[in-house]
């Protein structure tokens, strides 16, 4: 009987060109995702060496990190972002890879678009410049963050080198109570097992919460993978991810679409697959989450107060706590509920999807932000946009008192001016908490979109089970 | 890729645990099209103090530890986003090897494609390190990439491990795009299979 196997291994001995004795393996990518920022220097490598780019049909380009959200048009943005962007387009004009302009109806954040369009597949290896590329793997490929120098072997190449890492399974069991989200069940997981908990491993989340989680909620979920030190995490395909794929623009049609459906129901994990490592969480037990420090391992359920970096025994972590706390100025013991926000940022490659905004303004309907709070909704891409519009919800957060913006990554990453003021506070739907991350001294609490949204109806951190009863 | 043999060097001390790419260089530096000058950027939110100037208690600003080529880091160094900038910033300003007891993939990943090396040490050493540094700045230890050791002031040798491949890309000062590009015609035949 053949050795049972993972849903990595199954993706990964498929796409292993070469293996030699003393070097790792070639793997080859299916699905190369190119932005703005970590891209330039590659293009110039290949120009420098005279290399052409090897498979531009499986490269897709897009412009988010340091694009505008208030206008179409770069008048606004800063002459850095201006130079950084021009230079993208003529990038991808030299080397013929489609690119997803400003101008593009379908542009948006890269992790947002892939799956969107149908770009993302079951079985494939992804790849891009960026450390959020693990969304993808909710359709069960094996998509990862990849540094310049890699991005630009992967233009060369259409493969990189690479050991195969380890395997993680995440289980999930139990229902979800009402007002807990796949945000949630990741901020909970990297709380438990720590930010460097998953290095060297890929993530395979399991068990019946897992499977209860439409797609949006699946990507949210592997999204943050990266965050326990996952390079990647992956959710098996099933019916859900189907469903989700058919009729997309570059989703397999006919008899491609069937033979594809073959392929997909094979790459489950088999019976008695072995992992390196496991952890199993009662997703009934789980309440929403928040940050209280500057990474997102510093998480706990809303209801606790801020941990006490006194009763830590664990040197390193004691210091760890009280530099976190000095920086967001928080005091130990105390509620984090209750304590004031500035600005409510709903968007990233996190959190930006309709179910998210949805969920956002199930809350903000018919109530106003409070009294000095900003609300910055961003939608993860202009289709996702035109939806929310046609469905009233940029109306709903207008009435509500908040921004609506155009797609793209935002105050995620601060790079375009959507930034907090030195001192402030956020309640923020993204996915990094760390110092300045959101603007040079700004500070982060990291939340669901049901949690951001209750939390700027009140200019407080709220619990948003408080608005569900 | 400059090559890495052996490296004799001051350390400079930062004891954080966790220190993320956001830290080792903030996204507002991100936006430039070639590698140059990101040494500007290197731990910016920490080394400068709101009026721009340089922050005097950050070891980066500190006399005794100009010209040092080794950072003695805290667990989990690099953590957080993909940028390449972080190892550029490090290797501009002249950084050409870290000793932590553990790095993020994506990071370690990223330096050793950069001639900047990343060396896990255990626990005690890592500590000792600490104490040695804080007793005396002027501390200085030997890398040997050859026999993967760190050599320090008091005869001690601790090994350190790294991938066979990578040692020999360092050594040699390989970029590791050459041997890719050497399997071309595997990667060929494994496309051609593939798309069938
Ligand atoms: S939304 Fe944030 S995390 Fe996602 S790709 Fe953009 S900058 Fe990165």
């Amino acid at each position: 009987m053949p050795q049972p196997k993972t849903l990595l291994q199954k993706v990964w001995d498929v796409h292993v060109v070469a293996k030699d004795q003393a070097s790792p393996s070639i793997l080859y990518i299916d699905l190369h995702l190119v932005h703005e920022v970590t891209s330039p220097q590659a293009f110039s490598g290949l120009r420098q060496k005279g290399l052409r780019v090897r498979r531009p049909d499986r490269t897709v380009a897009t412009m988010d990190h340091s694009t505008p959200t208030l206008s179409l048009s770069l008048a606004l943005a800063d002459d850095m972002a201006v130079r950084q962007l021009r230079q993208f387009e003529s990038n991808c004009s030299d080397f013929g890879i489609p690119l997803y302009d400003l101008e593009h109806p379908e542009r948006g954040i890269v992790h947002v678009i892939g799956p969107e369009l149908g770009l993302t597949q079951p079985g494939m290896t992804i790849v891009c410049g960026d450390s959020h590329t693990s969304t993808h793997g909710a359709f069960g490929a094996l998509a990862f963050g990849i540094g310049t120098s890699e991005v630009e072997h992967v233009l060369a190449t259409q493969s990189l080198l690479q050991y195969r890492p380890k395997t993680y399974l995440v289980n999930f069991d139990g229902q979800l109570q009402p007002g807990v989200a796949a945000k949630d069940m990741i901020l909970a997981l990297i709380a438990k097992i720590g930010i460097g908990g998953g290095t060297g491993h890929v993530f395979e989340f399991a068990g019946s919460a897992v499977r209860a989680l439409d797609m949006e909620g699946r990507m949210t979920l592997c999204n943050m993978s990266i965050e326990a030190g996952a390079r990647a995490g992956m959710i098996a395909p099933d019916d859900a991810t189907f469903e989700y794929l058919a009729g997309r623009q570059f989703a397999p049609r006919g008899a491609a679409w069937d033979a594809a459906l073959d392929r997909w129901r094979s790459l489950p994990s088999d019976a008695g697959a072995v992992y390196d490592k496991s952890v199993t969480i009662d997703a009934s037990k789980l309440e929403p989450m928040v940050t209280y420090g500057t990474n997102p391992s510093m998480g706990a359920p809303i209801s606790q107060p801020v941990p006490d970096p006194e009763q830590e025994a664990d040197p390193a972590k004691r210091a760890a706590l009280e530099k976190a706390l000095r920086y967001m100025d928080l005091q130990p013991g105390r509620p984090l509920t209750g304590h004031p926000v500035d600005v409510v940022f709903i968007g990233s490659c996190t959190n930006s999807r309709l179910s998210d905004l949805r969920l956002a303004a199930s809350l903000l309907k018919g109530r106003k932000v409070a009294d000095g709070v900003r609300l910055l909704v961003v939608p993860g891409s202009e289709n996702i946009r035109r939806q929310a519009e046609a469905e009233g919800i940029d109306k709903i957060v207008r009435d509500a008192g908040g921004e609506w913006r155009y797609a793209g990554c935002s105050m995620c990453i601060a790079m375009n001016g959507d930034q907090l003021q030195p001192g402030q506070y956020a309640v923020s739907t993204s996915n990094r908490n760390f110092e300045g991350r959101q603007g040079k001294g700004g500070r982060t609490f990291l939340a669901s979109p049901l949690t951001a949204a209750a939390s700027a109806i009140t200019g407080k951190v709220t619990d948003p089970r408080t608005f569900m009863s | 890729m400059k090559k890495f043999q052996i490296l004799t060097s001051r350390l400079i001390p930062l004891p954080h645990n966790d220190v993320d790419t956001d830290q080792i260089i903030p996204a507002r530096y991100l936006k430039v099209i070639d590698k140059s000058g990101l040494e500007e950027g290197l731990f910016a939110g920490w080394r400068y103090l709101p009026d721009g100037s340089p922050k005097p208690d950050f070891p980066l600003n500190q006399p005794q530890f100009q010209g040092a080529q080794i950072l003695l880091a805290g667990d989990n160094f690099g953590c957080g986003s993909s940028r390449e900038h972080a190892p550029w910033a490090l290797v501009g300003w002249g950084i050409r090897a870290i000793i932590s007891t553990s790095f993020a993939d994506i990071f370690r990943n990223n330096s050793l494609k950069n001639g900047l090396l990343p060396i896990i040490v255990d626990e005690e050493t890592h500590q000792q390190l600490f104490a040695m540094v804080a007793d005396d700045p002027s501390t200085r230890v030997t890398v040997d990439l050859d026999a993967q050791t760190v050599k320090l002031p008091n005869g001690r040798e601790a090994a350190f491990p790294i991938d066979e491949f990578s040692k020999v890309c360092l050594l040699e000062g390989l970029d590791q795009l050459g041997y890719l590009l050497k399997n071309e015609e595997k990667i060929a035949a494994f496309e051609q299979a593939m798309e069938k």
